[in-house]
């Protein structure tokens, strides 16, 4: 069997174990009361196995890893898969050390789901062993990505955490403008896995589409649509049969290959609002309301507290990673250490933002809910980063 | 002048002290809050004591938090505009900036470009924030440190009844040998790694006061990041510069005074096999080759003593070396990046004399574009001179050949051919893919017989030594964080009030690990863990009892 091969039935493994690890630690925090120590006893051991099912999906995942090193010659974070797999990996890996800091089940529960689907996410980029072009060939590149994943990582746990305490806190009994965003938190989530069985469900039916246009370079090329096209290029013409296009994209979409990835969003939008209300009228309530009485049995401040404990740990790795070794690498490979592109600069508005995030922290009131919701949004700006500013923002890093 | 308040425990205190600085009895605090706020020691900070001077306005405005955040804020949300629209030094080479925006983007390009979006980090009003920023960091920093440090440095061990009550961290135990049980207690924490100190028979214990220093230390790597930043803009500090250098060609390095030379012998281009079975599918995919490596093989040398103007340096090899992306070369404070390269361009163009009535050749000459010579000598009375070379020709507007460049894009030829039977000479004029005879018909012609190419290769110099403040800076700033995040200050504190041991903790982060060294501290002393607090006063909450 092939290396890759094995990486990827590694991967495969990874994916079941978290995704039944999410479901023990589902079960070991379901019903408890806050304080109550039977309850709490009984969650114990079901989460300490949570925990080892964790652990054995992480060393798949680090055998998912080991494997493509061996099978590429190079460390496997050069493209938008394998960053994005890396960072669900060290996504883990952040909540393996905060669950052995303060044995947490709460923790478990929204982290491990999101780690899912992030590499659920990350299996749609093609995953071809691709060879390394000059400006990627250096370790200082290598030092720099797997740091930024690291610290991506954990700050992504405070939000993970974060939106424990706020499913925990925020009143359902009524709607409200709060109980609205955590419903938009929870539609965000479904619109990834949207995409996620869309774009699956599209590749195995090899669907192609094919249009003209003027690329980004000005120059004419062709593109190709995995998915039905519901807007087309801008002044595209169809050049195969299928469906649509409904509308042009905008003029201003002017990243590698644009249209085709506004397509997907919009394609990815729609499909989140069908599951959302699948899910929905299953439950017969807001998601958020049913994961409220899941969550009865956490506490809130060691929640608060492990939220910002994660930002604590992970504001200088992500630093460290985004900002000092990303400059060092970047002097090497492109002659200056900060060059204003757009992924760097991303870096630097995640940097700030969770500058302001400790700073208010410093203020009476900011602890709890606002600092929660805070921490939420450090983590869409991360996604941002990764899949916002790569996709459509055309620059020196973008992967796809 | 300030007064001093004197506390009942006989502390002087700076004016506008909320929590006495030895004893902690709260000075003027509101009583109505059953845990105190303990930020910054409740200590006399200048902001919060003195608000009448403008000096005192201003200063209270750069130290406050909140417009400390909204600087921040302000620069996040200036550089996120700034991704939205290419910066100017990205947009094509060609464009005019003047007229790129609105044409690219409509009016929220004009806009971004009258606003100073399209350069923005030259732009004046985001070099001011930049240094507001900088400002409000070091104003708060000193407007806190200062205080901060003096009610650490006279901590007592006995603190005030009112101080321990309202503390997150609170329990009274019922003893009945509280001297052993302390005696046991300071044993504990001194496991722990707490530095002890008695009196009275209390005790007060803390650890990790170091890191209360975190937030200035990393400040101060903030600002001296901003200060090399700045330094940029001044000569001297830092040169760029740009050098394309032909393969065999050897030119001053520019931006070292010619000091430095630099010898290129060869570009090389390298793609990845096609065949290579690893990336064989991601090749078909790319449609193409993929780049493995650009390198410049080069010889750097050394101008010795002094140049004289319009002399030729003497040169000293000072080394080889192959000049790859991300392996720049370096050599006193300068770098030199392969940056840049051009394939194939030409360098030589050969020419065969042939005699038109028989088609016999006499004689190949080679031309070198950028420096040809006039004459050329093919023998037997045959010779060649080179009258007039266009390297980039066209027409002019006067309907003469003329050049419009000294790059040989388009190069064009007026020859003429000396022949034993033409001594005066035949003329011929030659550009590609024409051969004209302008003086009238001639016996000879001159036939392109063949082309030299060579590469280009474009290197950077670089010398910056606003770097070497950046990175110190960025050090610091890591090191401050660390040790501001890495490690936390806890206290706590033993009193004995009769038969009675009241204790009470606190940190500034981390309640948690806190909370476990207690869990020690009570399980090998006997003592009664303290309750937190917070988490009574939600619990309560969440089940409508009174707080
Ligand atoms: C990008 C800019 C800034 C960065 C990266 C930064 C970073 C930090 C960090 C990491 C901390 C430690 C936080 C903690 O331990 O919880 C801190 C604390 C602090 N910062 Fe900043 N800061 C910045 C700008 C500012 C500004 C503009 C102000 C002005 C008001 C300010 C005021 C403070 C204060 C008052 C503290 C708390 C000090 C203490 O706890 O003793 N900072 N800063």
């Amino acid at each position: 069997m092939s290396m890759v091969k094995i990486s990827s039935i590694c991967l495969l493994a990874a994916f079941i174990l978290y995704t039944l690890a999410t479901i023990i630690f589902t079960v070991a925090v379901t019903g408890k009361k806050f304080r109550n120590k039977s309850g709490e006893n009984a969650g114990k051991w079901i989460g300490r196995f949570g925990f080892i099912v964790t652990i054995i999906g992480f060393i798949a995942q680090m055998g998912y890893f080991f494997a493509r090193w061996s099978a590429e010659g190079h460390v496997p974070v050069s493209n938008l898969f394998e960053y994005t797999t890396f960072f669900s990996m060290m996504m883990v890996f952040a909540f393996m050390i905060i669950y052995i800091i303060y044995r947490n089940n709460g923790v478990g529960v929204l982290t491990l789901p999101i780690a899912v689907v992030i590499i659920a996410y990350a299996s749609v980029f093609p995953h071809e062993v691709e060879p390394l072009i000059p400006a990627l060939q250096s370790n200082w590149l290598k030092v720099h990505v797997t740091t930024v994943a690291l610290g991506e990582g954990i700050l992504s746990l405070s939000a993970a955490t974060g939106l424990v305490y706020l499913l925990r806190v925020v009143d359902q009994s009524k709607p409200s403008k709060k109980t609205f965003w955590l419903e938009f938190v929870m539609y965000s989530i479904t619109v990834m896995i949207a995409f996620v069985i869309i774009s699956f469900s599209f590749q195995a039916a090899h669907y192609n589409e094919k249009f003209k246009w003027i690329n980004e370079k000005g120059n004419e090329a062709v593109l190709v649509y995995h998915m039905p096209a519901i807007a087309g290029p801008y002044e595209g013409e169809k050049i195969s049969g299928g469906f649509g296009p409904l509308f042009p994209s905008p003029s201003w979409m002017n990243g590698v290959e644009a249209p085709r990835k506004f397509n997907t969003v919009i394609w990815s939008l729609l499909g989140g609002v069908v599951l959302y209300w699948i899910i929905r009228l299953i439950l017969r309530q807001r998601i958020s309301a049913a994961l409220q009485k899941i969550l009865k049995g956490v506490n809130p401040p060691l929640m608060d507290e492990i939220s910002y404990r994660s930002v604590a740990i992970g504001f200088p790795i992500f630093t460290l990673g985004g900002l000092v070794f990303a400059a060092i690498w970047a002097q090497q490979a492109w002659t200056r250490f900060w060059g204003w592109d757009p992924k760097e600069v991303w870096a630097l508005i995640t940097f700030l933002f969770y500058a302001a995030y400790l700073h208010f922290r410093l203020s009476r009131g900011w602890h709890g809910e606002k600092s929660a919701w805070l921490s939420v949004i450090g983590f869409v700006i991360i996604m941002f980063n990764l899949v916002f500013v790569n996709l459509v923002i055309a620059g020196l890093h973008s992967y796809a | 002048m300030s007064q001093d308040i004197v506390c009942d425990c006989g502390h002087k205190n700076p004016e506008g002290t909320i929590l006495c600085e030895a004893c902690g009895k709260p000075l003027k605090d509101d009583e109505t809050k059953p845990i105190l706020n303990m930020r910054y020691e409740g200590s006399a900070r200048r902001s919060q004591t003195y608000k009448k001077t403008p000096i005192d306005k201003i200063w209270n405005f750069f130290s406050s938090v909140k417009v400390g955040i909204t600087l921040i804020i302000l620069v996040l949300i200036a550089v996120a505009i700034g991704t939205i629209f290419p910066q100017d030094v990205y947009i094509p080479a060609n464009a005019d900036p003047e007229t790129f925006y609105k044409d690219q983007y409509g009016i929220l390009g004009e806009w971004y470009k009258a606003l100073g979006f399209d350069h923005l980090y030259n732009s004046w009003w985001f070099v001011i924030l930049l240094g507001l920023l900088g400002l409000s960091i070091i104003v708060a920093s000193i407007d806190r440190f200062v205080p901060l440090h003096r009610a650490l440095k006279n901590q007592k061990v006995t603190r005030h009844d009112r101080f321990m009550k309202k503390q997150r961290l609170f329990g009274v135990t019922l003893s009945n040998s509280p001297e052993k049980q302390l005696e046991m207690a300071a044993k504990a924490l001194k496991e722990k790694r707490y530095r002890v100190k008695e009196e009275d028979g209390n005790l007060f214990a803390e650890k990790g006061r170091f890191s209360r220093w975190g937030p200035y230390v990393n400040h101060i790597g903030l600002i001296i990041v901003l200060i090399g930043g700045m330094l940029r803009f001044f000569p001297g500090m830092y040169t760029n510069e740009v050098l394309w250098l032909h393969e065999g060609e050897t030119a001053s390095v520019p931006g070292t005074h010619d000091q430095y030379y630099l010898t290129n012998h060869q570009f090389i281009f390298q793609t990845y096999d096609p065949d290579d079975k690893k990336y064989k599918e991601a090749l078909k995919d790319a449609g193409g080759a993929i780049a493995k490596n650009y390198q410049s093989n080069v010889t750097l040398y050394k101008a010795e003593g002094h140049p004289i103007l319009g002399e030729e340096p003497k040169l000293k090899k000072v080394k080889n070396a192959g000049v790859r992306v991300n392996h720049p070369l370096k050599f006193d404070h300068y770098q030199l990046f392969q940056s840049d390269y051009r394939l194939g361009e030409l360098y030589k163009m050969n020419f065969k004399l042939i005699d038109k009535r028989n088609n016999q050749p006499h004689g190949e000459i080679s031309v070198n574009l950028f420096n040809p010579k006039r004459l050329y000598h093919l023998g037997k009375g045959f010779r060649i001179k080179l009258l007039d070379y266009f390297p980039d020709f066209y027409f002019n507007k006067k309907g003469e050949p003329a050049s419009k460049s000294d790059n040989p894009n388009n190069p064009a030829f007026i020859f003429k051919m000396y022949s034993p039977d033409h001594p005066k000479g035949e003329t011929n004029f030659i550009a590609i893919k024409k051969n004209l005879e302008p003086l009238g018909k001639n016996d000879y012609k001159m036939v392109l017989s063949g082309l030299k190419t060579r590469n280009v290769s474009g290197f950077v110099v670089k010398r910056d030594f606003t770097i070497w403040i950046v990175f110190a800076g960025a050090i610091i700033f890591l090191i401050g964080v660390a040790q501001g995040m890495y490690w936390n200050h806890r206290r706590i504190w033993l009193k004995r009030k009769g038969d009675d041991i009241w204790m009470s903790a606190l940190t500034n982060k981390n309640w948690y690990g806190l909370k476990k060294d207690l869990h020690y501290l009570t399980g090998e002393s006997g003592l009664s863990e303290p309750v937190d607090r917070l988490e009574e006063k939600i619990y309560r909450q969440e089940r409508g009892m009174k707080a």
